[in-house]
């Protein structure tokens, strides 16, 4: 136990000196019980103040130290690692958080200062019982696994494989690309992204690193970071890739007809059909909820032309389990509902598209070769109004926040008609123009000036159909006049919202969400590619809405904190861990049920805790009828000690 | 601290209710740092400890908290389903009700134990809890059932 403790009160200029009577609290700790050194600094984090915890340590011969300051998931670590510095175990070093939990929190200085006394006495009761640890090493499995195969996963992977990693790249639909895949030109260059997509695709597929697992979704998660086990669900494979020549006689004799979903429905597929030319893996693949065959007496001519032998109907799903030592999820956006937006006749009119749709009509790989045309009829729309925030920056109705790329797409899309379409008319209502980027603002300026791009600054409240035509009602609120322009198609610029599953994938690697629903970081501003959970990374839109640009930037950021975490030899396990008081113990295994980890097994008719399975989150504590299992650094004497410094008078 | 009395109203007015609240390091904890973060102010009546997760709470804290004199015990942990190690506020959630039900059997005022949900994000709600907890206490007065007569 430590007999000669020092406090150390920070004054955090005034942020806790203003509500806090900071000196109070040092003269009152220091009248504790083997309290032998107390402080005030104005600063205990600058170099300083962690010089003076350095020096009163060999000075005073100090075996305890707490630091009265901010909470400890800021410089807990800061404190530890001075602390070993000045020779003295960081596991006998506490904080008490006297900022967060005190000074911000309250106004009345003397309740204030009560607070902090007691919180810091607490810390001293702790401390004094704490045992001086040394980290628990625990291997690493060097081997990631990636979520999802849009430009986020496939650059995450790529980076990952370029560092020598294997990874397991699993992707929900049966080819890699995701969104990206599907749009025309990106903006502000204009050039195909198919051509910029497929490169990288192509690359995933022949990394022997990479293993892609398509029409996959990871199931379950367990173990912790550098040794997660994950078990994944492969979907049946009723098209070997490997044999599939893509010669499209499956197709062509397919009695099936539903609508191409990478189309954006825009198309008809068959039951067995590519999505792309471009698809990873190069295969034909089969819907099976689409498909007769598998009820054979039905249908089967897909499998009687196949020479290749290719198809079988009686492949099963797959699940199995592999391990990885860290996690990288990339699971993407959705488009916000169209049927959600009525109001701009969403859903009723087949002229009045999502941004997506659009992006098809003008992709060479698209229902039209790259033509405008309108769905309904065929025509070339010769005018054509475009609205910004669908769905966006509307609180009250729909999306809280900025999807941050619809002003560039738009902008993209109207130069792109008036490319297609020189004499026709494109107008485009907006909020503001949002335009921060290498190059976009320029772009966004010569749609209008050099494509004459006319934007209106308001909002539409009504699409309606009328003589052929969608009247479209809106207001033009710097000249103060209501506008009425009588268009031959709509395109909505639609919110970005998380990809349908973002819940679900996030419940199953037990990692935060947003109140927007997008995938939390751990920090917003310093751990914008950490997960709350250690081990597991956030890339691309899953986080937030982001451009292309911003994906690939952040899906390598993500890459490169997988390859610093897997670059060690073995990680360094928290060393508070459960101990059992092996007299006390009578083998009843209350505790190795209550273990969530399977970290406790009886020996010799006792308890034994495997201490690198250990997470110590002290569930053993809890169910202990005769106390005989504790938590390092917080035993239960402890928690009792601190009790009672709280409630002392 | 005043004892006990059979007409506790003029006394309860002047008793400050000493509240020990037991926080999951995960949520509840990360959550009262929110709410320093975010200058929510809240009543300065609870005492927070930190513990690693809910499910590692001994019913012999609550008990000891009493004995030692607390007018009120709070124990806050993640939402169901959200338990950072899984199910352990699942596993407090049984053993709490069950003190609960312990500690009415035994003369307590129901009120004096309450458990919460509060997540990482939940930083204005944090503050809610503690104001609306040391709210309802005020009334109850100081508490003597259990706290230890020397």
């Amino acid at each position: 136990m430590s007999k000669r403790t020092g406090v150390f009160v920070c004054h955090c200029g005034k942020n806790i000196a203003a509500t806090v009577d900071v000196k109070k609290v040092a003269r009152e700790l220091a009248k504790d019980d083997g309290v032998v050194f107390c402080e005030d600094y104005v600063y205990m984090c600058s170099d300083p103040g962690q010089g003076a915890v350095i020096d009163a340590i060999k000075e005073n011969d100090l075996d305890g130290m707490v630091i009265s300051c901010c909470s400890p998931t800021l410089h807990e670590k800061t404190f530890r690692d001075a602390s070993e510095l000045g020779g003295l175990s960081g596991f006998r070093c506490e904080i008490a958080n006297i900022r967060e939990q005190c000074s911000w929190v309250h106004k009345d200085p003397d309740e204030a200062t009560d607070k902090a006394i007691k919180i810091s006495r607490a810390a001293v009761r702790r401390v004094q019982r704490n045992e001086p640890l040394d980290p628990i090493g625990v291997p690493v499995t060097r081997r990631a696994l990636v979520v999802g195969g849009g430009i986020a996963g496939i650059q995450t992977a790529l980076d990952l494989a370029d560092a020598g990693l294997d990874v397991i790249l699993v992707e929900k639909q049966s080819t890699i690309g995701g969104n990206m895949l599907k749009l025309s030109e990106t903006f502000p260059t204009l050039d195909c992204s198919q051509c910029i997509l497929s490169p990288k695709m192509v690359a995933v597929s022949k990394n022997p690193r990479i293993r892609l697992l398509t029409e996959s979704e990871v199931e379950s998660v367990s173990g912790f970071v550098g040794n997660f086990r994950v078990r994944i669900k492969k979907k049946a494979q009723y098209v070997d890739p490997e044999l599939c020549k893509l010669c499209d006689d499956c197709s062509q004799v397919c009695p099936v007809a539903v609508p191409n979903e990478y189309d954006e429905g825009l198309t008809n597929r068959r039951a067995i059909f590519i999505p792309f030319a471009q698809a990873i893996p190069a295969s034909f693949t089969l819907d099976e909820a689409a498909c007769l065959g598998l009820k054979p007496v039905v249908c089967g001519k897909c499998e009687e032309v196949c020479e290749a032998g290719a198809i079988d109907f009686d492949k099963r799903p797959t699940v199995f389990e592999e391990e990885v030592g860290a996690i990288v999820v990339a699971t993407g956006y959705d488009l916000y509902g169209m049927d959600k937006l009525g109001e701009y006749g969403a859903g009723r009119y087949a002229d009045v598209l999502d941004g997506l749709q659009f992006e098809r009509l003008c992709s060479a790989s698209g229902a039209t070769e790259g033509h405008i045309l309108r769905p309904s009829d065929h025509k070339v729309p010769k005018e054509i109004v475009f609205i910004q925030c669908s769905g966006s920056r509307d609180p009250e109705n729909h999306c809280a926040w900025c999807s941050k790329i619809c002003c560039m797409y738009t902008a993209k899309h109207a130069t792109l008609y008036k490319h297609h379409v020189p004499d026709g008319q494109a107008y485009v209502f907006y909020i503001d123009i949002r335009s921060g980027g290498k190059g976009y603002e320029e772009f966004v300026q010569r749609s209008m000036e050099k494509d004459g791009v006319i934007y209106l600054r308001g909002r539409v409240s009504r699409v309606y159909e009328q003589g052929g035509k969608l009247r479209v009602l809106g207001v033009d609120t710097l000249s103060g006049r209501n506008v009425e322009i009588a268009a031959d198609m709509v395109v909505l610029a639609q919110a970005m919202e998380p990809s349908k599953g973002t819940a679900e994938i996030a419940k199953t690697l037990k990692i935060g969400l947003g109140k927007d629903g997008f995938l939390a970081e751990a920090h917003p501003k310093l751990k914008p590619v950490e997960s709350v959970t250690a081990g597991i990374y956030l890339a691309g839109a899953a986080q937030g809405p982001k451009d292309i640009p911003e994906t690939v930037a952040q899906a390598s950021a993500a890459a490169s904190k997988v390859i610093a975490l897997l670059s060690k030899e073995e990680l360094h396990h928290s060393p508070t861990v459960a101990k059992v008081r092996d007299p006390y113990c009578t083998g009843c295994a209350m505790c190795v049920d209550a273990c969530p980890y399977e970290a406790i097994g009886l020996v010799g008719g006792k308890a034994a805790v495997n201490e690198v399975l250990c997470q110590g989150c002290g569930s053993c504590v809890g169910v202990c009828v005769r106390a005989a299992i504790d938590v390092k650094n917080v035993s239960q004497l402890q928690i009792h000690e601190m009790i009672s410094a709280v409630l002392a008078a | 601290m005043p004892n006990s009395s059979q007409s506790p109203a003029p006394e309860a007015q002047a008793h400050e209710p000493r509240v020990v609240a037991f926080l999951c390091k995960w949520c509840s904890s990360a959550g009262s740092d929110l709410a320093g973060v975010s200058r929510i102010q809240y009543s300065a009546n609870a005492t927070p400890i930190t513990i690693p997760c809910t499910g590692s709470m001994s019913p012999l804290y609550v008990l000891s908290a009493f004995n030692k004199g607390a007018d009120g015990v709070l124990v806050s942990g993640c939402h169901p389903g959200d338990c950072h190690y899984m199910e352990g506020n699942y596993l407090a959630r049984r053993k709490l009700y069950l003190v609960k039900q312990l500690l009415q059997f035994v003369g307590l005022e129901a009120e004096r134990f309450r458990m919460s949900w509060v997540s990482a994000a939940e930083g204005a709600k944090f503050a809610e809890v503690i104001d609306e907890f040391v709210g309802d206490l005020r009334p109850l007065g100081p508490q003597t059932r259990l706290k230890a007569k020397h």
